[in-house]
């Protein structure tokens, strides 16, 4: 895949059995009808408004899947490549193989960190461990010369943070993920960018942590991470509790929003009609 | 044009204990598997692998080749992480030096251009750089006076590269979407060399795909080896896709020392690259 991408990872069986509540009924967008997991799809697709046309990396299922419902919907615009060597047209299905995909133009491995280096790209990655200045880590657990778990290695991580926009995507928020201090800082957090100084930091921003509880932000003074919504059917004290920092809860923090019945369409019916959001997320 | 076909036996016999070599190709896609296996099988040691790495660095780990990493990470893409470097890591068998994908790519573009470094913004307030005393800054001359990262040049003994396609005079051709970062692996190093699934007329190369696609050419080879699924089980598309069957039992193997050991014997021990071919059913 991508710099800061894993390699391709095979999404796995192809259905999923789904779990909704009030399921027969006609679309509606009460709570009840929205999986977790297409919540999370929304919270994604909402990381890229605004982005223009820029290269949106999302890397995972559901950031996949809320990628290109972005683009569907309300960043048409963006630019999405194909998890190997193209940039294609969409929407087309996550997990297909047979898809007849519309290539606008070739992207191998080395031209994607002149994407990259030039600043015109919104990665989203995932995170073994991140701290509450979103300092990440997937390269390993342990010591450096020998780890208890080899994970993924530095990846694109370090170049990713401090050149293009990065937000990260958690499946399984809790207090194993979200640690007071990361084993290794592959991805640059606001408290290391901060004291490179502001030159070297002018690229770095890291705009949202979506995660199967929540969003999280760094809109604070000193950029340490923010409740900026709780999924439906979640409590902030959930989400406090699965986090191992202290984290800024505002006063006032609302409900991540529904889809609207034509991002539910896509979601269900074009994006993902085989169900692998809900392999990623389940509903509780 | 001279004539530089030899045999991966010929290729080990150019390396020693204590090389740092490039291995071209990227995860499980396109490696020169049928030239690992040979270093795999023979008594060098003490190596330093550079690569972005797939079953490349774990099989090279699990026979002892390896003293060194230098990576960025080690995968087999559909099973994301390489579990025979995962063992390798665990016990410590192995030191690393720890690389951003794209630091990696310019370690190799310095090395190609005989410049020590090439200065980046990637690293800066990583670890990469903050725990590896061996990756320094440089303070831009120019009136920015910035810091940068002196991503330092991966200068390699030898280099090891597979392609689709090549010519007798080691001119070489990819013929998938991706041609990864061989012509740099070749142009870092001191010796270069290619196996292609097919050795043909340099007439006929053209006839292949465009012009773009004769990725290789001979200043960068010194020798070139004709190994018919020279990449098994990695990916090779359009030729023959990853044999991820094969794959599993690959990674498999990592599980215990019997299970490595079986593997081993069938299709490391069973000889060279034909035997192997044979034994797999290629």
């Amino acid at each position: 895949m991508s710099a800061g991408g894993g390699p391709d990872s095979t999404p796995g069986p192809e259905t999923a059995g789904r779990s909704r509540a009030g399921a027969g009924a006609n679309h509606g967008l009460a709570a009840d009808l929205v999986t977790r997991a297409e919540y999370c799809v929304v919270a994604v697709a909402e990381c890229f408004r605004g982005d223009g046309e820029i290269l949106a990396n999302p890397i995972g299922t559901i950031p996949m899947i809320g990628g290109r419902v972005a683009r569907a919907s309300f960043e048409p615009d963006l630019v999405m490549t194909d998890g190997e060597a193209t940039f294609v047209s969409g929407p087309y299905p996550v997990g297909a193989t047979d898809t007849v995909k519309v290539v606008e133009a070739w992207n191998p491995y080395r031209s994607m960190f002149d994407m990259v280096w030039s600043g015109r790209r919104h990665v989203m990655m995932g995170a073994s461990q991140i701290d509450r200045f979103g300092n990440q880590n997937f390269a390993f657990v342990g010591s450096w010369e020998q780890p208890k778990a080899q994970l993924l290695g530095f990846r694109g991580a370090p170049g990713n943070t401090i050149q293009n926009t990065t937000s990260y995507w958690i499946p399984n928020h809790s207090p194993k993920v979200f640690v007071p201090k990361v084993d290794v800082v592959t991805g640059v957090g606001y408290d290391r960018a901060a004291a490179l100084g502001p030159e070297a930091s002018r690229y770095h921003e890291i705009r949202r942590v979506v995660t199967n509880l929540g969003v999280l932000d760094f809109a604070t003074p000193d950029h340490t991470m923010r409740l900026h919504s709780v999924h439906p059917g979640v409590s902030v004290d959930e989400i406090v509790a699965a986090t191992g920092f202290d984290l800024v809860v505002p006063d006032d923090v609302g409900e991540t929003r529904a889809p609207t019945p034509d991002e539910l369409e896509l979601i269900q019916h074009v994006v993902d009609p085989h169900g692998l959001r809900e392999q990623e997320v389940p509903t509780p | 044009m001279p004539d530089k076909r030899i045999t991966e036996e010929d290729v080990v016999a150019e390396l020693r204990d204590g090389m740092t070599i490039g291995v071209g190709g990227w995860g499980s896609r396109r490696k020169p598997m049928s030239l690992v296996r040979a270093i795999a099988r023979s008594p060098l040691q003490d190596l330093t692998i550079v690569s972005y790495g797939g079953p490349d660095v774990g099989l090279l780990c699990a026979t002892g080749k390896v003293k060194k990493v230098v990576y960025a990470f080690v995968s087999l893409d559909s099973i994301p992480l390489e579990p025979h470097f995962r063992v390798a890591r665990q016990t410590g068998a192995v030191s690393t030096l720890e690389l951003d994908e794209g630091m990696f790519l310019l370690g190799l573009q310095a090395a190609a251009w005989r410049v020590p470094f090439l200065p980046t913004r990637v690293g800066l307030g990583s670890d990469v750089l903050d725990r590896q005393p061996e990756i320094r800054t440089v303070v831009s001359p120019y009136d920015d006076g910035e810091t940068f990262v002196a991503a330092p040049a991966l200068t390699l003994d030898a280099a090891l590269v597979h392609m689709h396609r090549g010519d007798a005079g080691g001119n070489g051709q990819y013929l998938n979407v991706d041609p990864y970062f061989d012509d740099l692996f070749c142009m870092a190093a001191t010796r270069r060399f290619m196996s292609v699934e097919q050795v043909q007329d340099t007439d006929d190369l053209r006839s292949n795909g465009p012009v773009q696609t004769l990725k290789i050419n001979r200043l960068m080879t010194d020798g070139i080896v004709e190994a018919p699924f020279g990449a098994h089980f990695t990916e090779c598309v359009p030729d023959y896709p990853r044999d991820e069957v094969f794959q599993k039992e690959y990674a498999g193997s990592a599980k215990t020392t019997e299970a490595w050991g079986a593997w081993k014997a069938k299709y490391l021990d069973c000889g060279d690259h034909d035997q192997y071919r044979k034994v797999v059913g290629l």
